[in-house]
């Protein structure tokens, strides 16, 4: 595809679209658009626009479109896999000044955003409200733009399903300009293909969600989480079919080993409410009254009593909870703090695999000399895997990298799973994906890609194209 | 053996607890209650004593009945007995006849070695429960304890939080120390320990088990202060937000400071 480079009138067309002061090129645009959480690698737009409303995203969209330039919308920033990452120059469009909650419908339980609000700031309002947004990726700035796009998974999948469970309708400029509405405040829609559920996930590739309706539910009164301390990690990991078999459904079932947790103290200055073993298994039970909870997970900790765990510890009061949580939801940046330089790993298997991946990924350590850390949802069968550059120079990294990821994404098809469990394809996992899909879904993706974006002009490099 | 006795209080589970407007009381029907976050410091502290250097760990509390949900709590925890003073002619104390009530409780049952109380409670806040205790049992005491350094024979070693120093005290048994939050990070709650003391029992005590039965020392009778009135905090969420210079802002805010009279 040939883009077209972005020209003074350019500019100057966008400011008309926009204002001078939210228009910015060359070093006006700060460094932080040029990458996201994870690579490290910088690839600058040639202009960053921080669009204010629906109309200016379809009025810079249409005259982009008409230009061919590309154009990368972003978020927060917080992607893993270089998503929001202006790979071809262009034009990128900020959604963060998009952040108002437009409306909270109580009778229909659904509640109206615009792409920019924070997820944290969502959960802290409609909690306030006594509803739920049940989603909880661990990124809580993350914008909930971002989450529809990646199809955010976090840490109560296993029970209440991941972004895409929530999201009734949106708002979508299409890569030509034109503003089009899929889904609605509707519980059941057999209305033709659903093609809001193939935006959620499309990873900006499709059309640029400027409104979301999301779907909420009443909040549960209360939670208590079990931190289960095990001998190792294998007889942890392997107690969580055994779990799930028992037919008590947590809210999370969360893996850790000790050096993350230590990772985590460290990173945070806190200490972590025991630090005995050497793996741990989280898991998180809500309903609506303390007894309620205890009934239902007695149960469960006397399967893993059984199992070998060495006791179960539980945490009951809000401090008690946040002493645990906070460290949870600092695990990736207390990794990334004790290296260099990282890549991750984010596959999903089927549940009862993940002992026989967590026992491969193992392996990979001493035949590889590299330093592996990780956690994940063992619950839902989501790893993330984090192989750490510490003192190699770049290349021999990113030659043991590539060696390391084949080795992984190779046993994940294996064992029937999937590329990413929850961060997305962006272009850092490309080549993994071909290699999962095949050239007949490829070429499937490809056309799909082609009917909503002939000209290959929104986030390009992204995914299939 | 060691014997120490840690103080330990049943408070609302929640800080969004409302007041009755008319009456001034809080409306804890159907709040969850937990221990006192500041108590579970005084408590592992003492079952860190208890851990490195042996000792028999014994938990009070003063409460309604269903105040004993604490202690088995505690049991789950690591403490060894329990001791509840539960009297209706105990409600409506204050801070001195809540002192008073506790060091008859404590001195029932025979002096331990070292009494360990929290900071403060999150619901009376005041501070002053663990000091006064000991004055009542005539021992000594140190407040703001930031560090257990040593347990000898006679005596323990701690590093007391001043304002701008700490200071390093050895105290002779018996004796009493309140401990800061943060001392060590309380340990959770234990399933298995749960399951082993479920049929524990817990020990009763009511004022005619105590040496002085003067009922005006108990309770609202024996408290000199009374509660005029609780009410919630005026809350200000205004906001403003200024945009300039660095050196622009800074005058902004010290005319700002001045107009307020805060300076």
């Amino acid at each position: 595809m040939n883009y077209r480079k972005v020209t003074r009138d350019d500019i100057d067309t966008l400011i008309g679209i926009t204002s001078t002061d939210r228009v910015f090129t060359e070093d006006a645009i700060n460094e932080d658009y040029s990458r996201d959480e994870l690579s490290a690698d910088e690839r600058y737009p040639e202009v960053l626009v921080k669009a204010n409303s629906t109309q200016e995203v379809s009025r810079i969209m249409t005259y982009a479109y008409e230009n061919d330039i590309p154009v990368t919308p972003r978020g927060q920033g917080t992607g893993l896999v270089g998503g929001a990452v202006a790979l071809f120059g262009g034009i990128m469009i900020d959604l963060n000044n998009m952040n108002q909650i437009l409306e909270l419908d109580e009778e229909n339980l659904t509640l109206t955003v615009e792409p920019g609000v924070m997820l944290m700031e969502i959960m802290k309002y409609v909690e306030e409200r006594d509803m739920f947004y049940p989603p909880d990726p661990g990124e809580k700035s993350a914008s909930i733009g971002g989450n529809i796009n990646t199809n955010a998974g976090g840490m109560r999948a296993v029970k209440y399903g991941v972004t895409r469970d929530y999201v009734r309708s949106l708002e979508v400029v299409m890569p030509n300009g034109e503003i089009m509405e899929f889904g609605g405040k509707v519980v059941k829609n057999s209305s033709g293909y659903s093609v809001k559920d193939l935006i959620v996930g499309s990873e900006g590739t499709l059309g640029i969600v400027t409104k979301a309706v999301l779907r909420l539910l009443p909040l549960p009164k209360t939670a208590i989480s079990l931190l289960i301390p095990f001998p190792d990690l294998f007889s942890a990991i392997e107690t969580v079919p055994k779990i799930i078999k028992a037919k008590a459904i947590p809210t999370a079932i969360e893996f850790m080993e000790r050096d993350v947790i230590l990772a985590a103290e460290e990173y945070l200055g806190m200490q972590f409410p025991d630090s005995s073993a050497n793996a741990y298994l989280l898991l998180n039970f809500d309903g609506n009254s303390k007894e309620e909870i205890e009934g239902i997970y007695e149960n469960v900790a006397n399967i893993c009593l059984d199992a070998g765990a060495e006791d179960v510890l539980i945490a009951d009061t809000q401090e008690r909870k946040e002493a645990i949580w906070k460290a949870r939801g600092a695990f990736l940046e207390a990794i990334k703090a004790s290296t260099s330089d990282m890549d991750e790993c984010d596959v999903v298997v089927p549940r009862n695999r993940i002992a026989e991946f967590v026992k491969f990924a193992d392996t990979l350590k001493e035949e590889f000399d590299v330093r592996i850390m990780g956690f994940g949802h063992a619950g839902d069968g989501n790893l993330h895997l984090y192989v750490l550059k510490d003192q190699m120079d770049r290349a021999a990294f990113s030659d043991k990298l590539s060696k390391v990821f084949d080795r992984m994404y190779e046993k994940a098809r294996e064992l029937g799973g999937a590329v990413s469990g929850e961060h997305g394809i962006g272009y850092a996992k490309k080549p993994f994906l071909k290699d999962s899909l095949g050239d007949s879904g490829m070429s499937l993706l490809g056309a799909i890609k082609q009917a909503f974006d002939p000209k290959l002009i929104l986030n390009p490099g992204k995914v299939c194209s | 053996m060691l014997r120490i006795t840690t103080c330990i209080k049943q408070v609302p589970g929640t800080t969004k607890v409302e007041v009755d407007e008319e009456t001034g009381v809080l409306k804890r029907d159907g709040i969850e209650s937990k221990m006192n976050p500041y108590d579970l410091y005084a408590l592992e502290t003492a079952l860190k004593i208890k851990e490195k250097n042996g000792a028999e760990l014994r938990v009070i509390s003063m409460g309604p009945p269903q105040a004993s949900e604490v202690i088995k709590e505690a049991y789950m925890m690591g403490a060894d007995d329990g001791l509840l003073l539960s009297d209706r002619k105990f409600a409506g104390a204050d801070v001195l006849s809540t002192a008073y009530t506790l060091s008859q409780g404590i001195a029932a049952q025979g002096m331990p070695d070292l009494i360990i109380c929290g900071k403060q409670t999150t619901d009376g806040d005041t501070a002053q429960v663990g000091p006064e205790i000991a004055e009542f049992l005539s021992i000594p005491h140190v407040a703001n304890v930031i560090r257990i350094r040593e347990i000898k024979a006679e005596a323990i070693v701690v590093d007391m939080d001043l304002p701008y120093a700490v200071e390093t005290v050895e105290i002779a048994f018996p004796c009493l120390i309140t401990v800061e939050k943060g001392i060590y990070q309380p340990r959770l709650p234990s399933f298995k320990l749960k399951k082993a003391t479920q049929d524990r029992p817990i020990h009763q005590l009511c004022l005619k088990d105590f040496t002085d039965q003067n009922e005006t020392r108990y309770g609202l009778k024996g408290s000199p202060t009374q509660v005029v009135r609780i009410f919630p905090p005026e809350a200000n969420t205004e906001r403003e937000t200024w945009e300039g210079s660095g050196p622009e802002l800074v005058g902004m805010i010290h005319d700002r400071l001045i107009t307020e009279k805060f300076i």
